[in-house]
């Protein structure tokens, strides 16, 4: 289910952070806690240069059929998968510590 | 005056007292915790339930795993980014260290002791070492993603092949001259495992219903699938995390098994390879792991469930115990007999141990975003 999206609000910094941590402990059991690939393909700002932000994001929503990637939408919103995908874009926040 | 023979041999008697007092021990109740995001090891004494030491710099351990040498000295630690160390338990520290791959996901050690053998992803294939030297003999390119490594008899090695679909057996015989023979596995197997006899390998499938068995006593058979259309068609859940089946767990002739997309255990049959039944169980479950007497087998499970645990009584067949250890318990090890079983709460940087009996929770000992526990007891068993 997709969480409301009225406004493309940014996640405020709280939910910022559970999804630093999402991104690096949980898509990271696949993309490698350096997100530098694993089963799962590199997720470096590098890899995903040429990339387009569009798909990225759709790929994070609805996943891949047919590779292992799962869809994330029960746990994430789109407006969250953007913002990750920007990140990811840029090279990814390390964790709070 | 002191003749110097004498002199060197009060020398020699000084030294010997001197190691008397830092203690001789064995390591058989030794083990190491895994701090995946800390490059760091922690070493524990499953006696005194205790941390005896830490070793420091060994790389990205987001993904680590670690096989012990057979005389349960040191601990072979395999980290995502290729890194393979060489960790001397009884001085803690790094005895040997190479970076041997790209991206490594885990290894295995030969019958005889003698060879180490990394799995990799990148480049895709394995390489064989020399388990005291860690110099480096063979390997098999695989142009794909290798999973589920497991050492046979005669040191030979069964694996996976994610992108391939096949399940390769490499015989290392003659370590700088390995043969290898390859048999069909199905789509994308994500791990693999050997029973306790060394005897079958499989390996579990991600990308259709079933699991691949291969007699490796008669791999002129071929292998064969099994638990073919377990999901029954149904659309699977999302899967958000890779089971992993090393902790094969077997008991009164069943093994149990993770459903792969859904909330079950599966059984086997091992006389007959046929489904002997589900468990319903919280979550998708991630290691499926057999306390070492068979009574009871243990479930950990993926993400959004994984502050769960639950155990299964074997002979009851029904889940008897559900327990909230801490936040994502990625990992359980049992002590060598069983009594205790250790697990690890990444989130709360916890590993807590509990009584396999009681179910109490004995103590707790802090350690920073714990994964993987593994005990020296495994460099005895096939598969581990």
């Amino acid at each position: 289910m997709i969480a409301a999206t009225a406004d493309a609000a940014e996640p405020d910094s709280a939910r910022q952070r559970e999804l630093v941590r999402l991104v690096r402990q949980d898509c990271g059991s696949c993309h490698g806690m350096t997100l530098k690939g694993g089963l799962g393909l590199p997720l470096t700002a590098e890899a995903l240069r040429d990339k387009p932000f569009d798909g990225l994001v759709a790929t994070v929503v609805y996943g891949r059929p047919g590779t292992a990637m799962p869809p994330w939408k029960t746990m994430i919103s789109e407006n969250e998968a953007e913002w990750i995908v920007r990140q990811l874009m840029q090279g990814f926040p390390e964790e709070a510590r | 005056m002191m003749t110097m023979n004498r002199w060197l041999t009060f020398l020699a008697a000084l030294l010997l007292a001197g190691c008397a007092q830092t203690g001789l021990r064995g390591t058989g109740d030794l083990g190491v915790v895994v701090e995946r995001a800390s490059g760091r090891i922690a070493i524990v004494d499953t006696t005194a339930k205790s941390i005896i030491a830490s070793v420091h710099g060994l790389g990205d351990l987001s993904h680590a795993s670690v096989v012990f040498s057979r005389d349960g000295r040191y601990a072979y630690v395999f980290g995502r980014d290729g890194g393979l160390s060489k960790v001397d338990l009884l001085l803690a520290r790094i005895d040997k260290r190479v970076m041997q791959a790209g991206n490594s996901i885990g290894g295995a050690i030969s019958q005889d002791g003698r060879l180490v053998v990394a799995q990799n992803y990148e480049p895709g294939g394995i390489k064989v070492f020399d388990a005291d030297t860690l110099e480096l003999l063979s390997e098999v390119p695989a142009q794909s993603k290798v999973v589920g490594l497991a050492d046979l008899s005669g040191n030979r090695f069964a694996y996976a092949l994610f992108d391939k679909g096949e399940i390769w057996i490499s015989d290392l015989a003659n370590p700088r001259d390995p043969k290898t023979q390859k048999y069909p596995a199905g789509q994308q197997p994500y791990d693999g495992l050997v029973t306790p006899d060394g005897r079958h390998y499989m390996a579990g499938l991600f990308g259709e219903d079933g699991i691949a068995l291969l007699d490796t006593w008669r791999p002129e058979l071929g292998s064969r699938k099994i638990l073919e259309h377990y999901g029954k068609g149904q659309e699977k859940l999302p899967v958000f995390k890779m089971p992993h089946l090393r902790g094969w767990a077997v008991a009164g002739g069943k093994a149990y098994l993770p459903a792969i997309g859904r909330h079950e255990v599966l059984l086997v049959d091992t006389a007959t390879w046929k489904e002997a039944g589900r468990i319903e169980v919280k979550g998708q479950p991630v290691f499926v792991m057999a306390r070492p007497d068979g009574r009871q087998v243990w479930v950990n499970f993926a993400f959004p469930d994984n502050g769960w645990v639950q155990v299964i009584d074997t002979l009851k067949g029904e889940v008897v115990q559900t327990l909230q250890p801490g936040k994502a318990i990625l990992h359980m090890e049992f002590t060598p007999r069983g009594e205790q079983v250790w697990l690890s709460a990444r989130d709360d940087n916890l590993v807590s141990i509990y009584d396999t009996q009681s179910f109490a929770r004995l103590t707790t000992l802090q350690a920073e975003s714990p994964s993987g526990i593994f005990f020296t007891s495994r460099a005895a068993r096939t598969g581990f």
